[in-house]
């Protein structure tokens, strides 16, 4: 499910669709094309409006019913929204969700910077080091993951044994409702290796004679980081940021594994779409969990906007794509 | 002279007027004392990293009851064996580890033959051939990248459940084989655009239709994005969670995420040791393909993802 991050690092380089070449008229019947373009596109077009654009009005209709699978939906207009913002776990999930995108995703992300400038240099083993990297990425928001972490963090765990001697008190991570997010910011940012890769790649095309000419002026490597590398890597930066942090939404399968898909203790662990599944699919309130998937949409899609709309005070584009 | 710093690193004197506090050794001195301290970072870093790692591996061959605790990534000879496997590899219920893997298998290949199939027709259409409503498309291609899936999918499970769909691999695949995950497309479409306009235009003069030059021409030349795709697409297959959470409800059905899921909540007294052995034999698809395409996974991710 980190689908997007490759796609929209590709949308910032200005790979907008490019106007196609004035092609010979008489080659080719203008309809003739037209048909062809429908017919290649036709697994999409079906998927966009029977898997895509269909439910999507479907959700938000029934978002204003009560609708259990069994009953015919009934229109109860704003009570579903009334009702979520009265529901103490739904506010318990908003806040666990922002509290993690909020700590977590900054913290992944100075992570995945401070290794790539680690990285980002002529050694013989840092392609490898890139790679190793770049596995818990991979693997990490699978289940066999998520049973090591509960392993780890438990009662009488490896953690618990490190903390203990490191003075801490003794406890596991799990069963704590004040280290449960801690424990889950600690997995999030384990999974630094992807945006990584991305900063390294970015790091590659600033030019080298910025830095050498402020060499020159007697720049040292804290000037060289605020007023060099930060302005020149702020369009990846961008990027990384609103994906992970659009990503950081959606987590489920970690925290339905180590919460045994109840979001405890004392709901700490309760995110946002584990609680939509708790509520569509094993309470089957199919009008209730819809109204929330429409919340999420509506804050994924303010979230993202308001990143375009403050991009142009702190997102730096050179014009050499020109 | 492996050692050589790049720009963004130079903080020593340039080469033949060297300081009095570097001394005579100069450059050379200072390069190799980079090297050691990249090298120590670095591997401090891999530790990290790799430690949950290496740790459940090394606690799938102990017993249960050296698991929780156990720091120490040394398996003791004593103790080792492979009797988690055993209990692991016996399965749940009734129903064997190789039918969950098998079920895993049928996934994954069907959502990499599918995605390869939709995305690249779908993208040879938005790439290749001008025609009214292109962009219109290309563009809510675009502005479903972020949808979360979350406000599709209880409708699409209301109406998997009126036809019956429920707990069969349909609901699954299907979106896979009409192009539903954009990301693919995406990624196709922009390669494509890369290709050389040339070949397909060479092609039309001498009377190529369009299922003729996307058969023999971009197909050929899209290798790379099919690979890029392909593995991807396997590994998320493999991994997914929610969607095998949901429509797959009968054991006989399990993906590997799924039944590893039931071994945990089903095993009251916890038997760790099996979980550990599940858990590894699960991921170790996900990371053969790592391994043998590290380098194309992140190249994709790389230099795909930031130049196109």
């Amino acid at each position: 499910m980190t689908h997007g991050k490759v796609v929209v690092e590709r949308m910032q380089s200005g790979d907008v669709p490019s106007p196609a070449r004035p092609r010979p008229a008489r080659r080719r019947s203008r309809r003739g094309e037209t048909r062809a373009g429908y017919a290649f596109l036709a697994p999409w077009l079906l998927g966009f409006f029977l898997l895509t654009a269909g439910p999507m009005v479907a959700s938000l209709v029934l978002a204003f019913t009560d609708y259990n699978l069994f009953n015919t939906p009934e229109f109860i207009g704003l009570e579903n929204f009334t009702r979520l913002f009265e529901d103490q776990r739904y506010l318990a999930s908003l806040k666990v969700t922002g509290l993690y995108v909020l700590i977590g995703t900054p913290i992944k992300l100075a992570c995945s910077l401070a290794v790539a400038m680690l990285l980002n240099n002529r050694f013989k083993a840092k392609g490898f080091y890139r790679s190793a990297f770049y596995l818990p990425s991979l693997v990490g928001a699978s289940v066999s993951v998520a049973i090591v972490w509960k392993a780890m963090f438990i009662d009488g765990g490896i953690v618990d044994r490190i903390g203990q001697t490191a003075g801490m008190q003794a406890g596991g991570w799990v069963g704590d409702p004040g280290k449960t997010m801690p424990m889950f910011v600690l997995l999030t940012v384990w999974q630094f290796g992807a945006p990584m890769v991305i900063f390294l790649a970015g790091l590659k095309q600033v030019p080298a004679e910025l830095y050498e000419a402020a060499a020159v002026d007697g720049a040292g490597p804290v000037r060289k980081f605020l007023n060099i590398t930060l302005p020149m890597l702020s369009p990846v930066l961008f990027f990384n940021l609103l994906l992970e942090t659009i990503h950081s939404f959606q987590i489920f399968a970690s925290a339905f594994i180590i919460s045994g898909g109840s979001g405890g203790p004392a709901n700490s662990t309760l995110f946002y779409t584990l609680y939509l599944y708790i509520r569509g699919f094993a309470d089957f309130q199919m009008g209730y969990a819809s109204a929330m998937a429409w919340i999420l949409v509506l804050v994924v899609g303010l979230v993202t906007l308001l990143f375009f709309k403050s991009s142009k005070f702190w997102v730096f584009y050179s014009g050499e794509d020109k | 002279m492996n050692a050589v710093t790049t720009p963004s690193t130079v903080t020593t004197a340039p080469p033949g007027r060297r300081t009095g506090r570097e001394g005579f050794a100069g450059l050379r001195h200072s390069s190799a004392r980079r090297a050691v301290v990249f090298h120590l970072i670095s591997v401090a870093v891999l530790v990290i990293v790799l430690y949950p790692v290496v740790w459940m591996l090394v606690s799938s061959f102990r017993p249960t009851s050296e698991i929780i605790g156990n720091v120490s990534l040394f398996p003791d000879p004593d103790t080792t064996s492979f009797d988690n496997y055993v209990r692991a590899l016996s399965g749940i219920g009734g129903v064997s580890f190789w039918t969950f893997f098998k079920n895993s298998l049928i996934l994954a290949v069907g959502s990499v033959v599918g995605i390869a199939i939709s995305g690249s027709l779908s993208a040879y259409a938005l790439a290749r051939i001008r025609f009214p409503g292109r962009n219109l498309w290309f563009s809510l291609m675009i502005a479903t990248l972020l949808l979360p899936f979350h406000v599709v999918i209880i409708p699409q499970y209301i109406v998997y459940n009126s036809l019956g769909l429920v707990n069969s691999f349909w609901p699954l695949l299907l979106g896979k084989f009409l192009a539903a995950e954009a990301f693919f497309v995406f990624l196709m479409v922009q390669f494509m655009r890369n290709l050389p306009r040339e070949l397909d235009e060479a092609a039309r003069i001498d009377g190529a239709g369009h299922l003729r030059i996307y058969r023999s021409i971009m197909l050929p030349l899209m290798k790379p994005a099919l690979v890029t795709s392909s593995i991807f697409a396997f590994i998320w297959s493999w991994n997914d969670f929610f969607g095998p959470l949901l429509f797959l409800k009968d054991p006989e059905l399990y993906s590997l995420p799924i039944a590893l899921r039931l071994y945990v909540d089903q095993t009251t007294t916890s038997d760790y040791g099996a979980q550990m052995a599940m858990a590894v034999l699960a991921l170790v698809p996900v990371v053969l393909f790592f391994v043998v395409f590290q380098r194309h996974l992140v190249e994709g991710v790389a230099t795909q993802g930031l130049k196109g």
